[in-house]
């Protein structure tokens, strides 16, 4: 790879849209106590229903406006990504290494093990998978970890079908034999020449699900399964502003922009690092 | 060649059938002497790529070996644990591969993959390994190596990636090399360097090669001894030299009259003989007749 190529990748305006959303987002929702403008959680009710900046009736400070109970909604939205960027990293890695060692198992042992890996992957997929997430934190009670873990036990078969079937063109390929030849086991061969081929597809895979389990936790949010209704998440502040999207639409609107661009940003940057990732695309 | 001599490798009387029972190779006896270039020719389909994948124990899983044994060095590979016949096929074999342009891991870097060998292989820390492998690159003539050690391998064309290849079979100091149709897959330009640096390589580490190929223009280049394979059955064996001169069996004659001559490659095509592969067939089915696996 040479610095011109380096050069001319980098500049990729996909991975810069997509990277920057997701960096500011991370950093505000990082440094929430410092960048909110106002306390997230603190009612007043002399200031419920504020409008955006730029509509009359605004005060100063609240620049997305306030909901029905006066909080200032851009203040929510920032805590709010922290409760999303906490489930849309533990949950999706989670995820991706459970289904991806299982998926590596399957694709690269084949045999056996591909044959009970790839049964209990298509008896998951036949659940609908929200109401899936539902039971199992109806089972597993309400709260962020409850969350993670059931986003991570419906999610893992993503990972577990693509990586099991490029697992497997790559167990085919000559260079794979060689290694064999040259004495190296199944794990050795696993980790060292198969991984690095499936590792682009991983990469953008684990961004694509960090964009899911964003909507998976809002989701949860919105019916009230998420973690505890103080804490104020993009669903809960979605279920809120659905209430009140007659008298206040943007209490609705702007956690939706948000949502979007962020599961949007996920998988774009996810696809614009495999191009990076993958030597020969490269 | 000298009784003596154990072979570096003995293959006798090895028999392999898929899971229809259809058998692959017929009682396959071959043997290559230390320093020996032993050429498997045959037409595709005959079971060459077969024999090099049973010696090096990659043989597909629906391929099974019903009887007979494979020597390495005096070894029998059927007596050992896979872990030690693991051991000993990667100290003591290599492979030079068909197609140079899936031999090599994509996503690592070449001097990473061939130094990674080595280490594992005899043992040696990253640094000797380092060296080794650019005396080699310098012995497959490849001047910029210090480039072609950082590249992947798509950054290099396929006969520099078949010249990294052979280097790379050649750095453990096998005794034994399998050599699997090794310019098929090149531009007929470069194929003549590729057979020359094999060629060369070949006497100057003193390895054994079997090297298998379905051009025979390439065996009387390389080879000192050629098995004539048909139907995964060895039909003729000989001296390279001798073969030439005086083909016994009707399939050798009729493949050798098969092959294009420069002066009028077209008056001279020919496909081999019908009643040649007719005479096979009934001599085959013959042996299949009355031929039992040991084991049952």
């Amino acid at each position: 790879m040479d610095e011109a190529s380096i050069a001319r990748r980098g500049l990729s305006p996909r991975l810069w849209l997509a990277g920057g959303w997701l960096l500011l987002a991370l950093l505000a929702a990082i440094f929430a106590p410092l960048v909110a403008p106002q306390d997230p959680l603190a009612q007043d009710l002399m200031l419920e229903r504020l409008p955006p900046f730029w509509l009359d009736g605004a005060e100063p400070g609240y620049w997305l406006g306030t909901d029905s109970l006066g909080r200032d909604l851009l203040s929510r939205l920032i805590f709010g990504g922290r409760i999303a960027f906490i489930v849309a990293f533990a949950a999706a890695t989670s995820a991706c290494l459970l289904g991806s060692a299982l998926g590596l198992i399957a694709g690269y042992v084949g045999g056996w093990a591909d044959r009970i890996i790839s049964r209990i992957v298509d008896v998951w997929m036949a659940f609908p998978p929200v109401l899936f997430a539902i039971l199992l934190v109806a089972v597993l009670g309400t709260g962020l970890s409850s969350v993670i873990l059931a986003i991570a036990i419906i999610d893992w078969t993503r990972f577990c079908r693509v990586i099991r079937a490029e697992a497997m063109s790559q167990a085919r390929m000559d260079y794979v034999e060689s290694a064999r030849i040259a004495g190296y086991g199944r794990i050795g061969i696993m980790l060292r020449e198969v991984l690095p081929n499936v590792l682009p597809s991983v990469v953008a895979l684990l961004s694509l699900e960090m964009g899911i389990a964003v909507i998976v936790e809002a989701i949860l949010s919105f019916v009230n399964l998420s973690i505890s209704t103080d804490d104020p998440t993009w669903g809960s502040i979605i279920a809120e502003g659905r209430l009140s999207i007659h008298q206040a639409w943007w209490v609705l609107v702007f956690p939706l922009i948000t949502l979007i661009l962020t599961v949007l940003s996920f998988s774009q940057f996810g696809e614009a690092l495999k191009a990076r990732f993958d030597p020969v695309l490269r | 060649m000298s009784v003596n001599v154990e072979p570096c490798l003995d293959i006798r009387g090895l028999s392999a059938v898929l899971p229809n029972g259809q058998r692959v190779l017929r009682s396959v006896s071959l043997s290559v002497h230390p320093g020996e270039v032993r050429a498997l020719v045959g037409e595709s389909g005959a079971g060459k790529t077969m024999i090099g994948k049973a010696v090096l124990g990659v043989l597909p899983k629906s391929v099974r070996i019903v009887e007979g044994e494979m020597l390495i060095e005096g070894e029998d590979l059927g007596r050992l644990d896979p872990k030690a016949r693991r051991t000993l096929i990667g100290a003591r074999t290599a492979l030079i591969p068909q197609d140079p342009l899936t031999a090599l891991n994509p996503s690592r870097r070449i001097g990473a993959q061939m130094i990674d060998r080595l280490v594992r292989i005899l043992g040696w820390n990253g640094e000797k390994a380092d060296k080794r492998i650019r005396q080699l690159l310098d012995e497959v003539q490849i001047r910029d190596s210090e480039r072609v050690l950082k590249s992947y391998p798509h950054e290099l064309s396929g006969g520099m990636r078949q010249r990294v290849l052979i280097a790379a079979a050649f750095a453990a100091e096998p005794r034994l090399i399998v050599a699997d149709e090794p310019t098929t897959a090149l531009d007929v330009t470069v194929q003549k360097q590729i057979l020359r640096l094999i060629a060369q390589l070949q006497r100057d580490h003193g390895t054994a090669i079997l090297f298998v190929t379905h051009d025979l223009g390439v065996v009387a280049k390389i080879s000192q001894k050629v098995s004539v394979l048909y139907a995964g059955k060895v039909v003729e064996e000989a001296e390279t030299a001798a073969l030439f001169e005086a083909p016994q069996h009707p399939y050798t004659r009729a493949l050798m009259a098969a092959t294009p001559r420069y002066t009028d490659p077209y008056a001279s095509l020919k496909p081999v003989d019908e009643t040649v592969l007719a005479g096979l067939a009934a001599e085959i089915a013959a042996a299949d007749q009355a031929w039992r696996p040991r084991h049952d």
